[in-house]
């Protein structure tokens, strides 16, 4: 299965060409037609927007070898969870606002010629928050990457753990966790790629066990959001405090790359670890019946 | 504080009626023996009507209880020859949590748990048993100590959170918890994890992968605290009751989920009215663990234990 030929249109989501917004950052008028064309990158001050899973996948997989795997997979409701809104309520509305399933899209692909599992979440669905859904495809995913034998690359956009899905979502920290440890054990190369925002259990999780982690400009990266530090240290919180430039001072990322520019710095990172040019025969997915492993809950 | 809860009321105060006859009792000029009797049954009564319907937010308060026991008690009460070990060996060491070697029943194990302060300076070298990065590296450097040993770890999970501070972040908490995650996965060593109070989230989770975890009957396991649920959910803090129901932190309905796998009964009314009684559980569960794992072949455990968390979750696929 081809993955642009079928399954995800770039949707222009609520934004039409020529509509003025303001830049959250710099407060400059852009128009949303300028942003979009630019990755979601104000023209003005380069501020970042969440950039949707489907347009980051056309920006990195440029050849359009992208074959995404477990695609049918949708979230339950395993506690009945209702707030102010049931939480089937609230994934309608996600997969209305984000144009996908699920808050991850994960497939095997070309990028720059060179094999990889790669998984990019959308932070349009719930705050590309982690629930099962997410945890069991990166999961299957970092598998996929052990039996192909090819790197594993996850670009993360995530507030943390779901809470409508309460500790079963914290546990997808421990399962993805876990599946990384054999990916260590198999000497297989890991790059995560946090982008804004990666915070809470995302980073808690897989976003910080990359064998080289990437961050994009600005990002705002971190374990626990500004406002609960700020509420609980009752200070004002430092400039530029878990930007991604903060984070490279501290030694907890190794590179900050622009938006345009990470295909590249990426395909020069799996060619130096020696990463197996793309074959699709070898590679590519095969066509799996639907399972229904898992879903007992 | 004493003097429990609100919701223990009737209790309490049968518990000082009584106490008060007693004390006239023991005066000798007054035969009350026949009103201590009915007061008794009526405080008994009490109490199964009252611990045995506990909501999941008053149990989230007995856990949070100040008295209730930690994870130094416990080793004090289970286990002979306790020697703490300290530090990360990197930065500093961090009190909240704590660990060492110890003898349980003959065998030695590492220990690792959160541990909270009973008063207001200890809780300010404890922090409130909220972990800085080097008490997850302190513990992560414990459990490759077990694992060289081939010594079981017992890790008591009990904090409300890992700490959202500033140097937490710029030294790296979320990496020091995935680390963890990923390092436990994998540790060629049993691991049994307890949950004795508060099992906050990521925090609580950073030292919780285990082959069994188990957890005491007024304990709660979430991924978020049910007054920070209330505030983004119901935009509305004093609505945590209604989130710690919702959110299904309860040792019962984590059992059911396959979160936790094994419930410690506690004496009634809670861990904090009887250290020695909840020491004892606590010791037989783990006893019980530790035999049933020590039955697995060295090298099953590792893969077991992948199996058990790559099971866990709910979704759909058509
Ligand atoms: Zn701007």
């Amino acid at each position: 299965m081809r993955f642009f030929a079928r399954r995800i249109k770039v949707k222009k989501r609520d934004i039409p060409a020529g509509v003025w917004t303001k830049c959250r950052r710099c407060k400059e008028m852009v128009t949303s037609q300028e942003v979009e064309e630019n990755l979601m990158t104000c023209p003005k001050c380069g501020y970042l927007s969440p950039l949707p899973a489907p347009a980051r996948i056309r920006s990195l997989f440029a050849d359009g070898e992208f074959h995404e795997i477990d695609a049918r997979m949708r979230p339950a409701d395993p506690l009945k969870f209702v707030d102010s809104l049931p939480y089937p309520k609230r994934q309608q509305s996600a997969e209305k606002r984000s144009g996908l399933p699920e808050a991850v899209v994960t497939g095997i692909g070309s990028l720059g010629g060179f094999a990889v599992a790669c998984a990019v979440m959308d932070f349009e669905y719930m705050g590309g928050s982690m629930g099962s859904v997410v945890g069991e495809k990166i999961t299957r995913l970092i598998e996929a990457a052990i039996e192909k034998r090819i790197p594993l690359l996850i670009i993360s956009s995530s507030g943390g753990a779901r809470m409508q899905e309460g500790a079963l979502s914290l546990l997808q920290l421990a399962k993805t966790s876990a599946a990384l440890a054999r990916l260590d054990a198999e000497g297989i190369l890991f790059v995560s790629v946090m982008t804004n925002p990666t915070t809470g259990g995302t980073t808690a999780s897989f976003a910080s066990l990359g064998d080289v982690i990437v961050a994009e400009p600005g990002a705002l990266i971190g374990f626990a959001g500004p406002r609960v530090i700020k509420q609980t240290i009752q200070q004002d919180l430092p400039d530029g405090f878990q930007t991604a430039e903060f984070l490279l001072a501290h030694g907890m990322v190794d590179m900050i790359v622009p938006r345009r520019e990470l295909g590249g710095r990426l395909a020069a990172i799996l060619s130096l670890f020696g990463a197996p040019r793309f074959r699709s025969a070898a590679h590519a997915p095969r066509q799996r019946r639907p399972r229904r492993e898992g879903a007992e809950a | 504080m004493n003097g429990g809860f609100d919701f223990e009321k009737p209790i309490v105060e049968l518990e000082g009626e009584i106490g008060r006859l007693r004390a006239l009792a023991g005066e000798g000029t007054v035969d009350v023996a026949a009103e201590i009797e009915s007061l008794q049954k009526k405080l008994d009564a009490a109490r199964r009507d009252i611990y045995g319907n506990l909501t999941p937010w008053q149990r989230v308060q007995i856990a949070r209880h100040p008295q209730r026991p930690y994870t130094l008690d416990y080793v004090r009460l289970m286990t002979e020859g306790f020697i703490e070990l300290a530090g990360d060996r990197f930065f500093a060491n961090d009190q909240a949590i704590v660990g060492g070697v110890a003898r349980l029943e003959g065998r030695t194990v590492v220990v690792v748990g959160q541990q909270k302060g009973r008063d207001t300076k200890e809780n300010l070298l404890r922090n409130f048993g909220s972990a800085h990065p080097e008490g997850y590296r302190k513990a992560y450097r414990l459990m490759r100590l077990a694992e060289k040993f081939r010594l079981p770890v017992v890790s008591f999970i009990d904090t409300p959170g890992a700490y959202p501070g500033i140097g937490a972040e710029e030294r790296g908490q979320a990496e020091a918890i995935a680390c963890n995650l990923r390092a436990m996965a994998a540790l060629e060593t049993p691991i049994v994890a307890v949950i004795i109070g508060e099992g906050g989230s990521g925090g609580a989770l950073g030292i919780g992968v285990g082959d069994e975890v188990l957890m005491l009957e007024n304990a709660y396991y979430s991924v978020i605290s049910p007054e920070g649920c209330a505030a983004i959910l119901w935009k509305d803090q004093s609505k945590a009751a209604e989130a710690a129901s919702t959110l299904r932190i309860s040792p019962r309905e984590l059992l059911e989920l396959d979160v936790i796998d094994l419930i410690v009964p506690e004496p009634l009314g809670g861990a904090h009215r009887n250290y020695e009684l909840a020491a004892r559980e606590v010791k037989a569960a783990l006893l019980g663990a530790l035999d049933r794992l020590g039955r697995v072949p060295p090298g099953d455990l590792v893969r077991r234990r992948y199996e058990k968390y790559r099971r866990i979750g709910s979704f759909t696929e058509e």
